[in-house]
């Protein structure tokens, strides 16, 4: 384990106290402003969403590995009609966006005009303050010019 | 000959639209009834085995357990009913478990059909519902959505491809011309260019008339064993190649965000299956949920080369007088999307095109046509072929 979590009465751990790969764990780590993904002990894969189990090699061994935050935006769109819960927010830009470590994750892109998107720019993970609205309240990560 | 699968014998829709007061049991009654009354010799509740009927989501009518209730509502007693969710392919999905009931020698005549209500609800509630059949907890929670979803594939394919927003409102463009001669469609209205690309955004690129219908709908169909078909009809379509594929439901993590891999792998099995290849394919009903969709599924399903989607359609090559007819019904963009009706309401067009039934928009001489019907944003994907002989 490479990062002591601070609040760590919140986490999910083993019976080793190690905290477990999972999705609470991983936007609990965005409450600490880290963006963590996993990679498997065996194999040596790399991804931005914890799994429990390796889906290349169906290992076990997965481990958390801290992300640098930075990469390359893939492709984006600007959403005009959400879901009720991003209403507030229309219009807001969408990004898929590859990490350094080869990884992708998708997500809100804040604070790009939408002339200056670009497919190839870069972008890094920044993390909301503020808490979504439902269950179990966890803050999101986003992505933003360096 | 390539090996028969299935044959079906009968097949029935509602009217696809705004159908204000009437639910999904009564929408699948009156599919139901008009495909009992397509076949001579079927008598229901004595020849029916099982029924496997696809529907999206149970928010729409906070009704689970949808499977006895249109059973009973097709005046099915006691046989055994399933309902099979796959998002957009539900019943893409149990069309196949019915090919699957019959191949596997259980049953020698079923029931699929799908269904869904959906106008009721505002635009909003439907994108919040649609949007369940992405990564709740790593896409719906980051403001992704379906239109948000295919727009980047879009936007993607557009940069690799150069494919622009007038060849995907080409696409909106054709599949109301031929939706305007379907008398079951939701919009039998044709549209022009301007329209489209002075429509509003949803998620740029997309406009409003890149976007699918919300319609209410109900689809299905009477399969029987092979050897049997010709008790029921004398005109049976018989079931050659059938096959699904999968991926990752993440949009994200995928290799590819200019095609979608599952149709690639499920049309080359069923290819494979039918002994037929892209150029011998009459027409194809496919999964325009946006016109960009409509682009891609033409590569992945090899009607032309990877990036040509856009040419493909400029060329009109896919029209009602085309090399190869794309969506006669109107598609999902004319005729609608009752998401759980989709995949068999498709099937349903081929039916009628190979049978000769397909009145103003019928293709000359069809003998083999294809369906492809998408789950998501590609995490499924479901391709049959179908043969007159």
């Amino acid at each position: 384990m490479t990062t002591q979590p601070q609040n760590q009465d919140l986490f999910q751990r083993d019976t080793k106290g190690k905290v477990v790969p999972t999705i609470e764990n991983f936007y609990r780590f965005c409450a600490e402003k880290k963006l963590m993904g996993v990679k498997c002990g065996k194999c040596n894969a790399v991804f931005a969403i914890p799994r429990t189990v390796c889906p290349k090699c169906h290992s076990a061994g997965m481990e958390w590995v801290q992300l640098k935050g930075t990469g390359k935006l893939l492709s984006y769109s600007i959403v005009y009609v959400s879901t009720p819960e991003f209403q507030g927010q229309t219009p807001y830009t969408v990004g898929i966006v590859e990490l350094d470590e080869g990884a992708r994750l998708s997500g809100i892109v804040r604070n790009v005009n939408n002339d200056d998107l670009r497919i190839g720019m870069n972008l890094v993970v920044d993390f909301e303050d503020t808490t979504s609205q439902e269950w179990p309240q966890w803050p999101r990560y986003f992505f933003r010019n360096p | 000959m390539s090996k028969r699968l299935a044959a079906i014998v009968s097949a029935g829709l509602s009217k696809f639209g705004k159908r204000d007061g009437l639910y999904a049991r009564e929408l699948f009654a009156e599919a139901s009834r008009e495909c009992f009354e397509d076949s001579r010799n079927l008598r229901p509740s004595r020849d029916i085995e099982a029924l496997y009927v696809g529907q999206m989501c149970e928010s729409y009518e906070h009704q689970a357990h949808m499977a006895p209730l249109m059973s009973d509502w097709a005046g099915l007693g006691h046989i055994p009913a399933v309902r099979v969710e796959n998002a957009c392919s539900s019943s893409g999905c149990a069309l196949r478990c019915g090919i699957m009931a019959i191949m596997s020698g259980m049953h020698d005549v079923v029931m699929v059909g799908g269904v869904e209500k959906m106008t009721h609800l505002s635009t909003q509630k439907n994108v919040e519902y649609l949007a369940m059949a992405s990564d709740f907890q790593f896409e719906q929670r980051n403001g992704m959505n379906f239109p948000a979803l295919y727009a980047l594939m879009a936007v993607a394919h557009m940069h690799k491809h150069g494919t622009t927003e007038k060849q995907m409102a080409m696409v909106a463009v054709k599949n109301h011309k031929n939706g305007a001669l379907n008398p079951k469609a939701h919009m039998q209205k044709e549209i022009t260019l301007e329209n489209v690309l002075s429509s509003k955004p949803v998620a740029w690129p997309l406009k409003l008339y890149d976007c699918s219908l919300i319609t209410d709908g109900a689809s299905c169909m009477i399969l029987t064993k092979p050897s049997i078909a010709k008790k029921f009809t004398d005109d049976p379509v018989y079931v050659t190649g059938s096959a699904q594929a999968n991926d990752k439901l993440n949009l994200f993590e995928r290799d590819d965000l200019t095609s979608i891999k599952a149709t690639q792998l499920a049309s080359r099995k069923a290819y494979k299956m039918a002994g037929v290849r892209p150029s011998g394919i009459d027409l194809a009903e496919v999964h325009d949920c946006f016109t960009i969709a409509e682009i891609i599924a033409y590569e992945d399903l090899g009607f032309c080369k990877k990036g040509d989607g856009g040419r493909l359609i400029e060329q009109d090559e896919t029209s009602l007088q085309g090399r190869i007819p794309v969506n006669t019904s109107g598609g999902l963009k004319s005729k609608g999307h009752p998401v759980g009706a989709t995949g068999v309401a498709q099937a349903c067009e081929v039916y009628y095109q190979l049978t000769g039934r397909a009145g103003k928009r019928q293709i000359p001489d069809a003998k083999v046509g294809l369906t492809h019907n998408i789950g998501g944003s590609g995490a499924t994907a479901v391709v049959n072929i179908y043969s007159k002989r």
